[in-house]
């Protein structure tokens, strides 16, 4: 057995974790979620807005990183409309704007057909320039962003009527897989700006860590990865949801199955990894 | 004279910044510099593009290492660049119906470069993505050892961090007493990113801010000059 687990081939690891992750959603097994504290002050910052507060929606990520930010991000578009706000979409990252699109379509378009594009929501698109982008429109957005992603003067969009900057938005939510991303917002949106600016934020299980020293002053709220999405998405849907929503909104909940059986199998591994460490120490192998 | 103007130019960008956030007579300079900062950044997509050129195009003409893959690179980047600079079967713009497809958005649904992103683009960047996974699972049972008193430090919190982000983090020790909930698994995730990621990660800011500062300084003032390169042709 310990000779069989010292020569293993990595292509049965490998194989292991392609079951790790294909039975749980094969099977739909759902686990409980309990809301933390972060992420029920996110929740807490949109549910303290008034119907018809603008929230500018900042989607920094790219397909690559869908899997764990998407289900988020469907979640906040769900938990603003539900709750009538206003919605700026925009993107430092070049395919946000994709991620935007889609996110329209799969919320918006499906469960909220009587919003009105330029009056209730509005897609300003992708700007190049990370932090300079963030810097300039927090005192002239017109500056870099004369039309919407669909070519439209935003001078001719009804909501753009009476904005001048991002420091009239009620709130920042960012979503985001690196840089540019929640930590630009924070650095030169909100620090700058305490009394006017207030910022939530989800983005990656790598990127998670190094927003927390940011928690709670200039972050009060933050999704960590897939766990903190299907958190944030069990506190929206058991607030707003119904028998009859998609599994579009079930999906960072789903995903936490293969997450669980996945770390289980990891922790396995490093403990099996270490019982031949120690044996060959024992045998004196080096 | 190569240099000298450059580095006029970073120079006074960079003073206007800093002045623009203590002074706020400055504040509309400081939104100059940052927009002339937005449109260098749209020119390096051009200058990111010809590199990228430059330098797969040089690998296939000297046969080097892998340079099958550097001509599907090529390929890819021109076939995508041609398909979205040149409109390629993009329907005119709702308004403007008789026009030609010059008025459309090059990536709404149904055009060759929304089906481009679509069914090459996500696929190929999610599966990228999700390799990790399997390589990070051989990985951890090859390396990941506990041969000394930090590493084994490091397997713990690791054990911790990957049970408390599950289920099963408060499935093992839901039995703990409400007075001792403190040591159920998700607590001492929490405590763990709180406490000791944050403080670790406050550390290494406060050093990278300083560092920071100090290397700005000394490009602003001139005395660190590298990022002019070496002058030599």
């Amino acid at each position: 057995m310990y000779r069989h687990l010292r020569d293993l081939d990595r292509r049965w690891v490998f194989l292991l974790m392609l079951l790790a992750v294909a039975v749980p959603i094969l099977l739909q097994s759902r686990f409980p979620e309990t809301p933390s504290a972060l992420s029920r002050a996110v929740f807490e910052q949109i549910e303290s807005l008034a119907p018809g507060d603008r929230v500018l929606l900042a989607f920094d990520y790219d397909p690559a990183s869908a899997g764990e930010l998407q289900p988020m991000a469907t979640s906040f578009v769900y938990h603003c409309a539900k709750k009538g706000l206003r919605l700026y979409f925009l993107a430092l990252w070049p395919v946000g704007s994709q991620m935007i699109e889609r996110t329209i379509q799969e919320v918006i378009d499906k469960d909220f057909p009587e919003l009105v594009y330029g009056r209730d929501y509005v897609d300003l698109g992708y700007k190049s320039g990370g932090e300079g982008v963030i810097k300039v429109i927090l005192t002239d957005i017109r500056q870099l962003f004369s039309t919407d992603a669909r070519g439209t003067p935003v001078d001719r969009i009804p909501m753009m009527a009476d904005v001048r900057s991002i420091r009239q938005m009620k709130l920042i939510v960012s979503i985001s897989a690196g840089t540019p991303g929640t930590k630009e917002w924070v650095q030169y949106a909100v620090t700058p700006y305490p009394d006017e600016l207030r910022i939530v934020a989800g983005c990656t299980g790598v990127q998670a860590p190094l927003m927390y020293p940011y928690i709670p002053d200039q972050l009060p709220g933050l999704l960590g990865a897939i766990k903190g999405a299907a958190e944030y998405e069990e506190l929206v849907m058991r607030t707003y949801g119904g028998a009859t929503l998609s599994g579009t909104y079930t999906e960072a909940r789903r995903r936490m199955g293969p997450q669980l059986v996945a770390h289980v199998l990891m922790i396995l591994l490093i403990i099996a990894g270490n019982a031949i460490y120690f044996a060959e120490r024992r045998k004196g192998v080096r | 004279m190569k240099r000298t103007v450059p580095l006029l130019i970073g120079s006074v960008a960079g003073f206007v910044l800093i002045a623009a956030y203590f002074v706020p007579l400055a504040e509309g300079w400081g939104e100059q510099v940052s927009i002339w900062f937005d449109v260098l950044a749209s020119i390096a997509f051009i200058l990111g593009g010809g590199n990228l050129l430059q330098v797969h195009v040089r690998k296939v003409r000297e046969r080097k290492a892998g340079w099958a893959y550097s001509a599907i690179t090529v390929l890819a980047f021109a076939v995508t660049l041609w398909v979205g600079l040149a409109k390629v079967g993009v329907h005119p713009h709702p308004q403007f119906p008789d026009s030609s497809g010059w008025t459309g958005q090059y990536d709404e649904v149904g055009t060759p470069f929304w089906w481009i992103y679509e069914h090459a683009f996500v696929p190929l960047t999610a599966t990228i993505f999700a390799l990790l996974a399997f390589y990070v699972a051989s990985a951890a049972f090859r390396a990941f050892r506990a041969r000394n008193a930090e590493a084994a430090l490091l397997l713990g919190t690791a054990f911790i961090i990957l049970l408390g982000r599950t289920f099963a983090g408060v499935y093992l020790t839901s039995w703990l007493p409400a007075s001792l909930s403190g040591l159920r698994i998700e607590s001492l995730c929490v405590e763990i990113m709180r406490v000791f990621a944050t403080a670790g990660n406050r550390a290494i800011m406060i050093g990278v801010a300083l560092g920071t500062a100090a290397v700005s300084l000394k490009i602003l003032l001139g005395v660190d000059r590298s990022h002019l390169g070496s002058g030599e042709e």
